[in-house]
């Protein structure tokens, strides 16, 4: 799938990144403990977390993630936007908790990748 | 052996949000320079993992990479309060991060063991109330 086949299965809103909806997503990380996601993460595409500071945009760019989606209607702050702006990354937002999101998007396709 | 090119960076104390800063700009270097992406890739999350560390517990430090075409040279040091026992430090889930880090999304034990993982070699020389310097090599296939 690409990120808007996922930002349309979430109803999520796109707050930053418009231009890159067309990138191809296959697998996705769900965590708001970014120490694990670096220590676990293996060529996702999609992060969804609920924690909102610029160390999420920085731990997303060191893994090549290309989308961050924000969980249960959080929204980062303009710091962290900004610091999205320059790294390139579609950045969203969801009403739906973390588990609802992984399910919905678990159900359209996306995996959770190599363990 | 090719040229060698030196990369210095500052870790300013108690600025969380900045952290990141030099291994933001590391990687992006190492892009221009044409370094293979799994090697990026390990020098990028070893390197991070340092940065936050040095801003958590060691009031910031020096950070200096050096860069050839056989390997990639990472040196952190600090003269923050250094490492009681090392042993216990490596072991995955053992933290000794603050409430108010762990808030942050951090400090859940897994920082040196992955520094160690995603480096091809790394070396930990500490001595308490003195510092701590961490030598991390990853070599370019």
């Amino acid at each position: 799938m690409t990120v808007e086949d996922a930002r349309r299965v979430l109803g999520a809103r796109v707050l930053i990144g418009e231009e890159y909806l067309d990138q191809e997503v296959g697998t996705a990380c769900g965590s708001d403990m970014m120490s694990d996601v670096l220590a676990f993460s293996k060529d996702h595409s999609i992060l969804l977390t609920g924690l909102c500071n610029p160390q999420v945009i920085r731990t997303a760019e060191m893994l090549d993630i290309v989308c961050i989606i924000f969980v249960r209607g959080k929204k980062p702050d303009e710091k962290t936007l900004e610091l999205a702006r320059k790294t390139g990354l579609v950045i969203m937002e969801t009403g739906h908790r973390m588990f609802s999101a992984c399910g919905m998007l678990y159900e359209a396709g996306l995996r959770g990748g190599a363990i | 052996m090719g040229d060698v090119i030196t990369l210095n960076y500052t870790v300013k104390p108690d600025d969380f949000t900045r952290a990141g800063e030099a291994s933001s700009n590391v990687k992006n270097t190492l892009k221009q320079l044409g370094i293979p992406p799994a090697a990026i890739r390990k020098v990028s999350i070893a390197l991070y993992e340092g940065e936050i560390n040095m801003v958590i517990h060691a009031r910031g430090g020096e950070i200096t990479v050096e860069v050839s075409p056989e390997e990639i040279r990472m040196v952190l040091a600090d003269v923050g309060p250094g490492i009681p026992d090392i042993e216990l430090a490596m072991k995955e889930g053992y933290s000794t991060a603050p409430e108010e880090i762990r808030s942050l999304g951090f400090g859940a034990g897994m920082g040196l063991s992955n520094m160690k993982k995603y480096s091809d070699s790394m070396d930990i020389q500490t001595e308490l109330g003195v510092g701590t310097t961490i030598s991390m090599v990853v070599r370019v296939m």
